[in-house]
This record gives structure tokens, sequence and C-alpha cells, in this order.
């Protein structure tokens, strides 16, 4: 194949380069992600079953309410009882891995970018190749540079999920209301105090919706990881898919399903108040206090 | 409001300009040319918002900047607390120039001394109302025991006590704002900027939201910039206006004096249709020139008959009777002066006419409008100690019903 303009070769050519000259650090980089993921995954592979999907269900009956919790109790008690429990676990681990590292490089890049419009433009068009460029394409230099396992999975989740937490953070902070930034300033905050005390608390909810995609979009992806070793519940896809195996390939797409619809629920009932202010346990435990206080004043 | 007419300078501002775009200077150039702004804007893209604002707002006044939507009253009032950059001139707050300071110094302005009231409220959503009302004492760095203590001193203030633990969306607009007055209280400012704060609210609530702050300022006087787009609301609070057109401050004064010498057609425009009267007490429009005046008599016979002289002398009908210290005695007339002369044993109250009352001179010109207009007698006028001020009388009366006509005309 003859090009006018060679970027593939440039860049496979870049990578060899990366390869060829990189002493180790590399190496050390992947040894600090695999050992984050696996500890996580350990943490949660080591309690007993009971005690992790007791404890999920129980946050969901806190954030959500108590229809949600027995959803959460019926959903674990299904994975359980098909055998699925280590590779969801397994799958979760990657999430949290991947969702803590994007969160720690998109939230303050977000913010970063909504202070400076130069920033935003530079970013925002990075942030367009990371979302859209096809997921596999960086699994193949990934796993170049990283080996098969899930290093590269967790990378390659990291680049896909990251973007929805920088964007939605610096539309949130560019977002809160103009008078309110203003008062802010009128009333003596530093740059600091401004952004702590004003902007991140008005734009919570935005970026709480960030942090929901981000979890969101890592759950897919780790799926597709799988292909790169990443394991979870993608190899049992990955298999079914190989092997033509429908019900293999219906159970363990239920589990991701489930976890999806779980992890979505709890994450979005931190952003906004939800559509019924007064259904979450906090809110009601609040207006008893609230009441309390007022009776005794 | 005499009260603050000879009071020190709080705010000086001297030819103030702010342009908003990329390159100011171009702007300040052709301004300097005498260019008007829309020709500036034509030529250049650049907006100027503020036009060489130059005023003076005296310690302890509420000064309201009037002026239609786009006119730059809201850019006008950001530029004393540097919300928005100045690009000329100069905001000099207790002779310190705000244009000049630095980071450090403006903050703790900000903090110490100077507060405002957004027309939004401006409240954080996530804060209760007493850590609404503490925020600038939080920001100052105060423990947070003694910042709710004192914002509780100021929510009981504007009688929001028992709401300290709602949040602001839990209140209504009117006691929103009542948080949002709080908060620029809480810091005991000697200077508050409030930007369209009764604006958002219903013609009711602002009415009342008013009087909180006119209590307010009984209680303690505080400077107010006070920017407004109502009239009604300057005449009510407003000790004095100015008015700003296309960026320019175009008159600046009492707000009865600019209604009746309006400095040119769009303050004269400015004003029409707006009933003055309304805003008008008896004490605005009481004169000295009307009725000769004559001291408590010594010798009431002479006395007495030489004022007879006097009120046939200038073609006068009524006086009025005044003590040493300029209190009101009595309303005398030809008639009742010549039948006291008349009697066998003379007694000054025999002189005095019962019938006709003092008026008080903040009683609103209104409510004494038909008893003047009935009586062909002049009404005295007293301040609220019974010091003599002025008289009411039909002609007065006539004069400002035709001023007030052939103005709306």
């Amino acid at each position: 194949m003859h090009e006018a303009i060679p970027i593939g070769e440039w860049v496979s050519q870049f990578i060899n380069f990366v390869l060829a000259h990189d002493n180790g650090t590399l190496e050390s980089f992947g040894h600090v992600i695999a050992g984050f993921t696996e500890a996580i995954e350990d943490g949660l592979v080591a309690l007993p079953n009971w005690l992790v999907a007791g404890a999920i269900a129980l946050l969901g009956l806190w954030r959500v309410g108590w229809k949600f919790g027995l959803f959460c109790a019926a959903s674990f008690f299904i994975i359980i009882a098909t055998g699925f429990w280590p590779a969801t676990m397994s799958t979760l681990a990657l999430i949290i891995a991947s969702t803590v590292i994007s969160l720690l490089l998109g939230i303050p890049l977000g913010i970063w970018m909504a202070a400076s419009d130069r920033v935003a433009a530079v970013v925002r068009p990075v942030l367009d190749f990371m979302q859209t460029m096809p997921a596999f394409v960086y699994l193949i230099p990934a796993a170049m540079l990283f080996g098969l396992g899930k290093v590269p999975g967790v990378l390659a989740t990291v680049i896909f999920a990251m973007p929805p937490a920088v964007r939605l953070t610096n539309l949130g902070i560019r977002q809160v209301n103009r008078e309110q930034v203003e008062a802010g300033i009128a009333f003596g905050c530093t740059p600091r105090q401004l952004l702590l005390k004003v902007q991140i608390p008005g734009a919570m909810p935005s970026i709480m919706a960030g942090v929901n995609q981000t979890i969101m979009m890592a759950l897919s992806m780790v799926i597709i990881a799988s292909m790169v070793g990443a394991g979870g519940l993608g190899n049992d896809v990955l298999a079914s898919i190989q092997r033509l195996d429908i019900g293999l390939g219906f159970e363990s797409g239920l589990s991701v399903v489930l976890l999806a619809i779980i992890l979505d629920r709890i994450t979005e009932s931190f952003g906004a108040s939800g559509p019924q202010p007064n259904a979450g346990l906090r809110q009601r435990a609040r207006n008893l206090l609230a009441r309390r206080e007022a009776s005794q004043a | 409001m005499e009260s603050t007419v000879n009071s020190p300078d709080k705010i000086v501002v001297r030819n103030l300009v702010k342009v908003f775009g990329a390159r100011p200077a171009v702007a300040l150039q052709m301004l300097a040319e005498g260019l008007h702004k829309d020709e500036i804007f034509r030529r250049t893209g650049q907006i100027v918002g503020v036009q060489s604002a130059s005023f003076e707002i005296r310690a302890g006044e509420i000064f309201v900047i009037m002026g239609l939507s786009g006119s730059g009253k809201s850019t006008l009032i950001r530029l004393l607390n540097r919300l928005l950059e100045p690009t000329a001139g100069e905001v000099q707050v207790d002779g310190q120039d705000v244009a000049a300071m630095d980071r450090r110094q403006l903050i703790d302005l900000r903090r110490r001394d100077m507060s405002m009231v957004f027309q939004s409220f401006a409240l954080m959503p996530h804060r209760t109302v007493v850590e609404n009302a503490a925020f600038g004492l939080e920001v100052a760095g105060m423990a947070r025991d003694r910042r709710e203590q004192r914002a509780m001193q100021v929510l009981e203030q504007v009688g929001l006590a028992a709401f300290a633990r709602k949040l602001p969306s839990e209140l209504s607009g009117g006691m929103q704002q009542r948080v949002g007055l709080a908060r620029a209280l809480a810091t005991d400012p000697s200077l508050m900027l409030m930007d369209e704060a009764f604006s958002a609210l219903d013609p009711l609530k602002r009415h009342e939201m008013q009087g909180v702050l006119l209590d307010l300022q009984r209680e303690h006087k505080r400077t107010i910039v006070f920017v407004s787009h109502d009239l009604d609301e300057a005449f009510r609070i407003g000790d004095r206006i100015a008015i700003m057109e296309g960026g320019r401050v175009v008159q600046v004064g009492d707000p009865h004096e600019i209604a009746r010498n309006p400095a040119n057609d769009y303050v004269r425009a400015f004003f029409r249709g707006v009933d003055l009267t309304r805003h008008l007490t008896v004490g605005d429009i009481a004169r000295t020139d009307q009725v000769p005046l004559f001291p408590v008599p010594n010798d009431l016979t002479a006395d007495f008959g030489a004022a007879v002289e006097h009120l046939r002398s200038i073609k006068r009908h009524y006086g009025f009777l005044v003590d040493t210290s300029h209190h009101l005695v009595g309303v005398v007339s030809i008639d009742s002066l010549s039948r006291c002369l008349g009697q066998s044993r003379p007694a000054m109250a025999d002189a005095l006419l019962s019938h006709v009352p003092a008026l008080p001179g903040a009683s609103p010109f209104r409510e004494v409008l038909s008893r003047v207009a009935r009586n062909p007698h002049p009404f005295p006028v007293v301040d609220s100690n019974g010091i003599y001020v002025g008289a009411v009388t039909q002609t007065i009366l006539l004069e400002h019903l035709c001023d007030e006509e052939s103005r709306n005309a």
C-alpha cells in the first residue's frame, strides 16, 4: 500500500521507538497500575460475597430507596447463583481502578479548562480524539507497550472513560450562576476560596453526572478490554462469541447489565437530589433533625 | 434626608470609564476625541459600558442609580467594588483609590467594609440560610461558632431567625432576599452595593423590603448605592439619585429637584407619566414666602395693631404666630386680630383661629390635597418637633398641579 502521507507508519515507528528506548519506565508504571487494580480485586474477592453484595444493597437502600435496595439484593443473588460472582468482582475492580484514575486526572483537567479558554481550546479536540477513535485501535499500542493483561485494559479504559468527567466538570463550573460567582468575589473570596466554596459546589450536579458517565463508559470498555487479557466478565462474553455459546453469552451479558444498572442508579443519586428530594434516607434524617431543632427553639 | 447634606463624601468617582472588548485603548482614544459610543462600536467593535462618570456619594445616604436597561447602571455599580476592572478613571472609597489597589488590599476591603446584594439573590443553594448569612465572615476566616452567632443576629434583624437551618430553595423570593440582605449586613460594612436588589420581587414584597431597608437605615446609617429602574423605588428610598443614559451619568441630585428641573429631554421623558404627587410630602411643597410671621406679642394692643397694619399693607389676610424658638403658636387673620382688639380685655387666645390645624411636614401631599383646596386660609406646616417650616396655600397647590400637568404633557 502506497500513501502520500504515511501517518500510520509514523505512529508505529513512534511506538517502536518508545519500546526500543524505554529503560523500564513503562514497566514500573505498569506495575503501579497493575498493583492498584489487583489490590482492589483482591479486596473484593477476599470479602465474603454476601458482605459485598449486602453492603452495596444497603448503599442502594440509603441513597435511592427500599425498592432499589431489593433490586440490588435480587441482582446479586442472580449473579451469585449463575456462578459469575468472581468474574463480576474482577470487572468491578477494573471499573473502580480506571474510574479512580480517570477522575484524578479528569476533574482537575476540567477545572483547568474552565479557568482558561486557551486550555479549553487545546484540550477539547484531544477529548474528541479520545472518545471517538475506535477503542480497539488504542488497545493494540497499549498492549504492545505494557504487555497483555490488566494494565493495557485499565489504560485503554481511562482514555475512553475520562472525557465525560473532563467535559462535565468544565461545563459545570462555567455554568455556575454568574451572580453567585460575583457574590463570592464581592464578599472577598480568594480565587482558591471561590473555587472550593462557590464554583465546585455549584458545579457538583454536573460533576457527578460526569462521574456517572465515566463509570458507565468504563463498564462498557472493560468488557472490550478482555481482548487484551484484562479478565472479568469480558472473558466470558468473548468466550461465548468464540464458541457461539448463546447461554453463556446471555448469562454473562445479564451480569454486565445488572452491574451497570446498580452502578448507574447509585452514582446518579449522588448528583442532583433526584426526582423526589425527600426520597433519600439522608434527606429524611435531615428533615427530622430540622423539625426537632425547630420545636426546641 | 437633611442629615446627610453636609456629610463627607464616602465615594468619589472621577472620569470613570469601562470599555468591553480586546482593544480598550483605541476606544479610550476615540472617546477623548469626542466620538459617540455607537460610532466607536461601529468602527472598532468595542463596547463603551460607562463613559467618564464623575459624581460623589455622601456618607450615610442612599444613592440610587437609575436608568433604562443597557444604560450602564449595573456596570457602574460593579466598577465600585471592582467586580469589573475599570478601564480608566478613579473610584475613591474613603479616600482610597479602589481602581489602583492590589489584589490583597482589594480582598481585604471587600471582606471588611463593603458588601453586595444581588438581583437574583445569588445565595449558595447547597448552604443553609445561616451558612449563607455567614458567608462573608467565613471567607474572612472567622471561627464557625462566632460567625454563626453573628449570622443569627442579622437573621433576627431581618426576621428570619426561625428559618436558619432551611435551604434557600425552601424559602419564598422575598425571604431569600432577606437572606441576601442578612449576608450583606453580617460583616457590618459601612458601604452596601445593591444591584436591582428588589426588582425580582412582586410589588407588594418589593414595598415591604424597601421598608425593611429603611428601618435598618434608621437604626444604623450606612452608605448604600442602589441600582434600580423603578422610579417609585428611587423616590421612596433615595436621598439622591443619579440618572444614567447610554453609559453617561446625565444628572445627579435630589429626586424632586431632578423632576422639576430635568437636565435634558431624556431625563424629562424618564420622569414623564410618573405622578410626582405620590411621593411629595407637605414639607416638600411648603413655602415661607406666602404668609407673614409675627412674634408672640409683648404689648398685645400695640403689636396686634401693627400686625393688622402690616397685613393690610401687603394685602394678605392671614398670618402665623411663632415663639422665639420658631415653634408655631397659632394662626391669625385681620378679622380675628380686629375682633380681639375690639374686646374690653383682649387676650391672645381670642386672636387665634382654632379651626386651622398645623400639618405635619411628613404627611403625604395627597392626604391634605382636598383639605387645602376646600379652605381659603393657608395651613401652617410644622416638623416633628413643632417647629414652623412653611405654609401650604391654595396658590401653592395650584402651582404644583399645573407644573405636574405641563411636565407630563
